[in-house]
């Protein structure tokens, strides 16, 4: 198998997304990926005009179709503690979260 | 025939004419969830017994008691002979990323699995409004990372009622389940690539994704942001459009809501197709799949009788006065799944990065002193295979140095499949056409385990939906048959932007010129 995701590329992405896996699951994982990438190459063989735009919704909206913005104004949440409540350590209406770490920039 | 094997507009006559109540409504639907559903998924799902093996597993929660004391106030409010809502007394289910309120709302993952939502979507609002009652939260593949559901947290898996050693496609297959085997009328789901229609075809039922911005995405959990679509899944097109009526318009909690007014689809429903100009394209009759060890794509000819069933369709409809045009080009449709992972992935990515375990939602046990090792333990426990698989191909494809290659090149090709719909449905242009027909899916369903692990070639089921996706353009799949194995097929009508009133009625004829054909009165195993 052509590997475009080398284990030293996968173990870069697996730090950058804040995940950590056993040996199974990176290797289920990496193979994967490489699979994925031989379907995605198969874009570089369509031909594409130098001035075809990216297309990022397919329906494209007009002032008339786009929702006019709301205004930019302070609501307050009519029940704050229902929000809190999801959190999974609050102490007087402040989140916990183990240590940040902190780096002395020179 | 029971209660609840009754559609939603014959339920409404049913009620408005008081010989039944909307209490009786609720527990035929309760009764049919007892009898064939079995037991719910859950994280500790232990192991699969024989039983399990021969239920449906569409339910995650069920809200029995909820549920009864919405009917009896309806009852109570028909019998003072107060107004109530066009949906009154109908039950629904809602696919698992729709927020509800003070009910779990889970997106069949751990991470989620002790979320209660602190508000209500805008689509199950809307449908609450209209007096129609939530029955339960259905199951689905995690985050809709899926087209079978089994990659759920929530085990067992849902099954397909029709053979229950299947799956019920995905990702919104909870919804097409409970829909198939009466457990309700209808179902909210969402599609990003197909996650409607696809499990829609596979379960014999009727599933729209609309026009990108046709419903609100408000309070529902996000897979990809510039795809995903809520829509209506249910059994037969009327309910489709009674459904697609309630949810459909404009939201000003959603900015991607497009304020385009909704038409009365029940007004033109029954027009009939004289004069339609309906296209069949070869490019939707032949799949592309990958070859895992060389890389090569390959093509074939769909399954034979899913190409006999859309040219059956074409026929009903020529005979009922439409025009069918083919040989129509759609030349970039095989891209659409490569364009699709790295598009969906890298919004994926994104999307899923809130998880942490801080705000809400699941946190590692394990006592950590360091916050970036409680992230990772957090989302390493929480997140299943799927989703981990998502955010390391989003985060890989959109990287500085390879987004020209993969991100930026698969929206430009987005741009071409955009363009090949322009084209056909233009007004001024060579073909005209009102809808395109082709065939849902390029297989009927296929068995549990038979393709789960491999992420490329169950992708690929989604090869002829997920056009529709990047397009933005609304599709429907219809019940278009029976194959000679006893599967569904699926038939998709493909439209113009905000076309969704042409292919409801489209479809609504295509129902009433097949509705004396044999396939019509078979019913899923579940319910033999």
């Amino acid at each position: 198998m052509s590997e475009e995701i080398t284990p030293e590329i996968f173990n870069h992405l697996v730090t950058l997304a804040a995940l950590e896996l056993d040996e199974k699951q990176a290797a289920y994982l990496r193979r994967e990926l490489n699979q994925q990438l031989k379907a995605i190459h198969e874009l570089e063989a369509i031909p594409l005009d130098a001035d075809l735009k990216v297309t990022t919704h397919g329906v494209s909206y007009n002032l008339a179709t786009s929702p006019a913005l709301r205004e930019d104004t302070w609501q307050p949440h009519p029940n704050p503690d229902e929000i809190l409540a999801q959190a999974p350590q609050v102490d007087e209406h402040y989140i916990i979260v183990p240590d940040i770490p902190h780096e002395k920039l020179d | 025939m029971q209660l609840c094997d009754h559609s939603a507009h014959e339920l409404l006559d049913l009620l408005r004419s008081k010989q039944v109540s909307a209490e009786e409504i609720v527990q035929s639907s309760l009764q049919r969830i007892a009898a064939v559903d079995g037991r719910s998924g859950s994280l500790e799902s232990g192991q699969e017994t024989d039983q399990d093996r021969g239920t449906v597993h569409a339910f995650i929660s069920v809200s029995a008691e909820q549920a009864l004391e919405q009917a009896k106030t309806i009852d109570q409010q028909l019998a003072r002979g107060e107004p109530v809502g066009p949906l009154a007394g109908i039950p629904f289910s809602a696919k698992d990323v729709f927020c509800v309120k003070d009910t779990y709302t889970t997106a069949a993952s751990k991470i989620l699995a002790n979320f209660k939502a602190p508000y209500t979507s805008t689509a199950v609002e809307r449908l609450q409004k209209q007096g129609a009652i939530m029955l339960g939260k259905v199951n689905m593949d995690e985050f809709t990372y899926g087209s079978s559901n089994e990659s759920t947290a929530f085990q067992p898996c849902p099954r397909n009622p029709w053979d229950t050693s299947r799956v019920p496609g995905g990702s919104s297959g909870g919804s097409t389940s409970s829909v198939a085997a009466g457990e309700v009328p209808f179902s909210l789901g969402t599609d990003t690539a197909g996650s409607i229609r696809q499990p829609a075809a596979f379960c014999g039922v009727v599933g729209v994704k609309p026009t990108y911005g046709r419903v609100s995405r408000y309070g529902i959990i996000a897979f990809a942001s510039s795809l995903d679509c809520p829509g209506p899944i249910t059994r037969n097109v009327t309910d489709a459009a009674l459904m697609l009526q309630a949810i459909a318009g404009a939201d000003p909690r959603d900015s991607t809501a497009a304020n385009v007014p909704v038409p009365d689809y029940l007004a033109t429903l029954e027009q009939g197709v004289k004069g339609k100009r309906i296209g069949l394209s070869p490019d939707y009759f032949q799949i592309s799949y990958m070859d895992a060890e060389s890389g090569e794509i390959h093509q074939k000819p769909v399954q034979e009788d899913i190409r006999a069933a859309v040219y059956h369709a074409a026929e009903v409809l020529q005979r009922m006065g439409a025009e069918i045009i083919e040989d129509v080009p759609m030349p970039n449709t095989r891209y659409g799944i490569p364009a699709f992972f790295v598009i969906s992935r890298v919004e994926a990515a994104s999307n899923l990065h809130r998880y942490d375990g801080v705000k809400y939602g699941y946190r590692t046990p394990s006592a950590e002193d360091d916050l970036r090792v409680m992230y990772r333990k957090t989302r390493n426990e929480a997140f299943g295979l799927q989703p981990k698989l998502r955010i390391l191909m989003g985060m890989y494809v959109s990287a500085a140095q390879y987004s020209e290659q993969y991100y930026n090149r698969a929206l430009k090709v987005r741009a071409l499949l955009r363009r090949d719909f322009d084209q056909i449905f233009d007004l001024q242009g060579k073909y005209r056409l009102d809808a395109l027909l082709t065939p849902t899916t390029p297989t009927t369903t296929f068995p549990i385990g038979a393709i789960y692990g491999d992420s490329v070639l169950m992708q690929y089921a989604d090869q002829f939906t997920v056009t529709a996706n990047h397009a933005g353009i609304p599709g429907i799949s219809l019940p278009g048959g029976i194959a000679a194995d006893g599967l569904p097929i699926g038939v998709q009508l493909l439209g113009p932007d905000y076309s969704e009133h042409t292919l409801l009625q489209i479809g609504r004829s295509l129902e009433i010129g097949t509705q004396d054909e044999a396939w019509r009165s078979q019913k899923p195993a579940v319910l033999r």
